[in-house]
């Protein structure tokens, strides 16, 4: 097995798909001769040819509206969002064509498509660079919402929304892609939507977390276990639909919950995973159930100290942790 | 490209036969129509949006494609799925949202169509976004080296949605088979066609995006295929997409929630009904010679026949389960 | 009848302020009870009629026994006796003048079925599932909340768990004189002598619950602490200059009036950072030297005294110490005094000087080291700088010190301390 980042799980996983299925296509902008402003294609127009990597015109409604016609007529698209703070133009075609098409022709269309987008935030990207738009998407029933936090998962789930029959929207955390690097399996090897990763085993409490802070709950457990925590750590992996069992055995376990996400405090997706812990752990919960996530402002700022500030890193995690084991 | 007027009865490619089952499916979009209208006014439909007034246009451009090409009608296109083989019983089954709607099981409005089986394209309420899937539609034909055509219907209003705007500039650029074609009946609910663009046909909005735009007489069914004929024609060729404007009128309101009388004269309204297209192809088939005046009698009955049984059939029919409503919200 | 107060485990009814037949609101107060802590107005924990009286004006009940009956608004016949302090979130001071509802925590702890003992969802199913009350069983936990631990322990021994609770929680606060610390060999008190008999023309006075408490506490403290006591000399003419030109435009501006308390306070705890040793207490095998300086003042009241506590008093100016100390007597006067202002103090600052004592031997203040006395201001002829007379503002201090954990010479010199600094006061005395 080879070590390699984040960013390289994403390419391996489209050009594999694209060499297995003359059906995959990509789209998006500078996706083509540029290979992506992060190079998550590079070599793929060479590889594949300009009809099946298209250089789209700039618009994300009609990148989006148009992959979902070609998912209608039979290729399987790949919409690239060139970042999720632009997803926002696209939202119309997600939310009431892709999300909704099989349901409402009863089953006669659907729509196989995977629609990515890089996230999240630490990159100096300001405002409108750095945001987590996944809640949106968790509430629409049609979708499936994946964040792959390793470049094996990254690589695996990326394979499998290629491969599903509904339409994935598959968000990769910038920061991630090149600064967490793992092995990945050789061959092809697909990882499962819809279920969540147990990390790490622990005793005294679970942290659930997906992206770039499930690298950072890592982090802070084993820190934590130097101080004689046992901290569980669970990567969600996907968040609609959310693997509540797993999400449940774990509180059953450990008896307390701390929830990290980037996104704003108020409905993100840990609001989702509190209320799914409250109503089925009642009877488990030692602790009142914590969020710790990026503080309800319209976005990060630039500068650097608000930055750090915002985004919650291994310490913040750990200490959110022995706060909730102090209880 | 410039672009051109078709004039009034152009030469017809069409046969005696196919020119009565065109009249036939005029006819029966009109009955349908009205039976429609009169069962909402008697608590019987809760919904109804009518086309009455542009039959002509809608039987016109769904006879001028091909049953392997792909249609995404607008909600008003109850003139192109009969053309395309819908019934009066599939309608009135939609209509009142029985189980066998084939369009979504009861699911959907009325006027939301699709029908994979006839290449009929699923589609919404937030208009305009279906150009944008016929654009996908035609490159993935294209793609695989097949000749379809994706032919889009909208009112003029919705070429004020930025979809539409994106969508001529990406059919544009890669001389997509795409046939945009806009039902312009005059008015986007109360919002005549003056608050909806600047210029004077929809067609010049074409200009902009360096595409084929034609503006047709709606009312006139002969000009109306021809055109889609041509349009369609150029586009299996290679050279690219048209935008295809039917300018008619909208007789009635825009649904059966809507109030014309505050936004339009009466006048307005009765100058137009005589222009009405189901007017103009009875003149004509009768100048023709294509029918005598007791064939056409004789088909309004059975015209009417048809669409009495078909409401019959519908009320008869039973509604979806309620516990069909949680399937299908992903692959089963 | 609620518990007001942690190791309260009575109370009297004082004065009823309603009547049977009385409707009232939530939280309307229903009558004034005495402890001997704290006098406390309890609240109705719901409204409705008020319809029956189960306790005279002075009867003094146990801790959830029923004081009354009230017929519940729009429960039709149910009758709640009303028992249990109602809930409340914290155990921290609320400014409400009643004191019932920031004692949910003890009352939590103690009282039987009908309050809800502080806890998780989880170690209440645990207990569920043993068997276990958890109102019998002590919580160690935030806010005294009763962990896993606390039920493992409770179940393995439960006679164990309730004598030792486990020292997991951290002690911010020195428990109060009534909560007593197992180490201290505790020697029977002489048993009292006999009262004399009673002579026609003698009369009776009850005893209030203060009177009872603080006879108990002098005897005790008489008798566990060997009392010795010092008395300095200090001229207090800077003082008394240095007030009389600031007194004005200080009680004008700050709205409290600037006695001579603040000044000696600030004296007596800067000398205490001197000497940590007198911020002490006896711990039977050692002596705890407490790290943080909470000073009592003493506060006479209608039928007693009580000492609320300055916390934290060498972080105040001596400005700040006029505001906080009048506060507290203030507050003391009017009988609203919380149980957080009567906890923790490490030493005491007595002012019978200004009843026109010159001279006095304090009792310390249980279980603290020592207690200062300031006397009565008077002037005097003294013998000055060369052999002059003058006429001085003089003052005494009294202190009385635990032999046990003081000497003299310590206690000397503290007071020097003392007496310099307050002499050393003036014109450039800084009193923000």
């Amino acid at each position: 097995m080879a070590v390699k980042n984040l960013i390289d799980g994403i390419r391996e996983a489209m050009s594999e798909e694209m060499a297995r299925d003359e059906r995959v296509v990509l789209l998006g902008e500078d996706v083509g001769k540029r290979g992506g402003v992060f190079r998550a294609s590079e070599g793929l127009v060479d590889a594949y040819g300009e009809q099946r990597v298209i250089d789209a015109p700039l618009g994300e409604s009609g990148i989006v509206g148009v992959a979902i016609g070609m998912a209608l007529n039979g290729l399987v698209p790949i919409a690239e969002i060139q970042f999720a703070d632009f997803i926002h133009p696209a939202f119309n075609q997600i939310v009431s064509e892709a999300a909704k098409i099989r349901y409402r022709s009863d089953n006669d269309f659907h729509v196989p498509m995977v629609i990515r987008a890089p996230f999240g935030g630490g990159v100096h990207g300001g405002l409108y660079h750095s945001q987590s738009v996944e809640a949106f998407f968790m509430h629409v029933p049609g979708l499936k919402v994946v964040i792959p936090s390793t470049p094996a998962d990254a690589k695996g789930l990326l394979k499998s929304a290629i491969r599903d029959e509904d339409p994935v929207v598959f968000f990769e955390h910038k920061r991630s892609y090149r600064l967490v690097r793992g092995e990945i399996p050789d061959g092809d090897v697909t990882v499962p939507i819809g279920k969540a990763r147990l990390v790490r085993e622990g005793k005294d409490l679970s942290i659930f977390a997906y992206g770039l802070m499930a690298f950072y709950a890592e982090q802070a457990a084993q820190t934590l276990a130097q101080e004689g925590i046992s901290a569980e750590v669970i990567d969600l992996r996907t968040l609609l639909p959310l693997d509540r069992e797993a999400i449940l055995q774990s509180v059953a376990r450990t008896h307390r919950a701390l929830i990290v996400h980037e996104a704003n405090h108020t409905m993100g997706a840990g609001a989702e995973v509190a209320a799914t812990i409250a109503e089925g752990a009642l009877y488990e919960l030692d602790a009142p159930i914590r969020r710790l996530t990026g503080p309800d402002i319209p976005a990060m700022p630039f500068n650097t100290p608000q930055e750090e500030h915002f985004m919650p890193n291994p310490e913040k995690i750990a200490q959110a942790a022995r706060e909730l084991c102090a209880l | 490209m410039a672009k051109t007027k078709v004039s009034p009865k152009a030469t017809s490619s069409l046969g005696p036969a196919e020119v009565r089952k065109m009249y036939r499916n005029m006819l029966l979009a009109r009955t349908v129509d009205e039976r429609m209208w009169v069962l909402n006014r008697a608590g019987k439909a809760p919904f109804v949006i009518p086309c009455r007034g542009q039959e002509a246009a809608q039987v016109g451009w769904a006879a001028g494609l091909r049953p392997t090409d792909f249609f995404l009608p607008y909600y008003r296109d109850i003139g192109v799925m009969l053309t395309l083989g819908y019934t009066a019983r599939q309608a009135f089954l939609s209509l009142i949202g029985k189980a066998e709607d084939v369009t979504s099981g009861g699911r959907q409005m009325p006027g939301h169509y699709g029908w994979r089986e006839r290449h009929v394209i699923t589609g919404s309420s937030p208009v305009t976004t279906q150009v944008l899937h016929a654009v996908g539609i035609a490159y993935a034909s294209r793609m695989r080296g097949e000749d379809a055509v994706a032919a889009a219907a909208l009112g003029e209003g919705s070429t004020s949605q930025g979809d539409f705007h994106e969508a001529l500039n990406w059919a544009s650029i890669y001389k997509l088979p795409v046939l945009f074609v806009v039902e312009n009946n005059g008015y986007a609910i109360s919002s005549p066609q003056a608050k909806e663009m600047a210029v004077q046909d929809a067609a010049e909005r074409a200009l902009g995006y360096g595409m084929a735009g034609v503006t047709v007489d709606g009312t006139d069914f002969f000009a109306c295929y021809e055109a889609t004929v041509q349009a369609a024609e150029r586009a299996r060729r290679g050279d690219g997409p048209t935008l295809l404007e039917f300018k008619m009128y909208r007789l009635l309101p825009h649904s059966s929630d809507d109030d014309d009388r505050t936004y339009r004269s009466r006048d307005e309204v009765d100058a137009w009904k005589e222009r009405d297209p189901i007017l103009r192809m009875q003149q004509h088939v009768l100048e023709a010679g294509v029918m005598t005046a007791e064939d056409d009698g004789a088909l309004r009955a059975e015209v009417q026949a048809e669409v009495d049984e078909a409401i019959a059939y519908a009320e008869a029919a039973p509604y979806p389960p309620v516990e069909d409503m949680f399937t299908h919200v992903y692959a089963d | 009848m609620p518990q007001l107060g942690e190791s309260v485990t009575e109370g009297t009814i004082g004065r009823w302020l309603k009547k049977a037949g009385d409707h009232v609101e939530k939280y309307e107060p229903l009558c004034e009870v005495a402890t001997d802590k704290v006098n406390a107005e309890v609240p109705a924990p719901f409204g409705g009629t008020l319809t029956a009286l189960l306790a005279d004006e002075g009867q003094t009940l146990k801790v959830g026994e029923p004081i009354c009956d009230i017929a519940e608004s729009g429960a039709a016949a149910e009758m709640v006796p009303v028992q249990a302090a109602p809930p409340a979130a914290a155990a921290s001071p609320e400014p409400a003048p009643s004191v019932a509802a920031s004692v949910a925590a003890a009352a939590a702890a103690a009282t039987p079925a009908r309050g809800r003992v502080r806890t998780s969802p989880y170690v209440r199913r645990l207990a569920q599932e043993a068997g276990v009350d958890l109102a019998l069983v002590p919580g160690t936990g935030a806010e005294g909340r009763v962990t896993r631990e606390d039920l493992e322990r409770f179940r393995v021994s439960p006679a164990a768990a309730v004598a030792a609770p486990a020292s997991s929680a951290p002690p911010a606060v020195w428990q109060a004189p009534a909560a007593a610390v197992p180490s201290v060999p505790t020697h029977a008190a002489p048993a009292p002598s006999a009262p004399p008999a009673p002579i026609a023309g003698d009369s009776f006075l009850p005893l209030t619950p203060m009177r009872r408490t603080i006879a108990e506490h002098m005897v005790r403290s008489k008798h566990e602490s060997p009392h010795a006591t010092a008395w300095f000399e200090v001229d207090m003419s800077p003082v008394v200059a240095l007030r009389k030109s600031l007194r004005a435009e200080f009680e004008a501006r700050e709205g409290v009036p600037l006695t001579y308390l603040p000044f000696v306070t600030k004296a007596a705890v800067e000398a205490l950072r001197e000497f940590p040793q007198i911020n002490a207490s006896w711990g039977g095998d050692k002596i705890i030297i407490h790290g943080a300086i909470h000073v009592g003042v003493a506060v006479a009241v209608p039928d007693g005294l009580v000492v609320p506590v300055l916390r934290n008093a060498d972080g105040y100016s001596i400005a700040g110490l006029a505001r906080a100390a009048n506060d507290l007597i203030t507050r003391a006067r009017a009988g609203r005094l919380t149980l957080a202002d009567l906890e923790g103090g490490t030493f005491t600052v007595n002012n019978p000087g200004s009843y026109g004592s010159v001279f006095s031997a304090p009792v310390i203040n249980q279980p603290q080291a020592a207690i200062l006395s300031m006397e009565s201001i008077v002037k005097r002829p003294v013998v000055v700088e060369g052999d002059a007379i003058a006429v001085r503002s003089m003052m005494f201090l009294s202190f009385s010190f635990d032999h046990r954990i003081l000497d003299g010479a310590t206690a000397n010199q503290y007071l020097a301390s003392v007496k310099k600094r307050l002499e050393g006061m003036g014109p450039g005395t800084q009193v923000y």
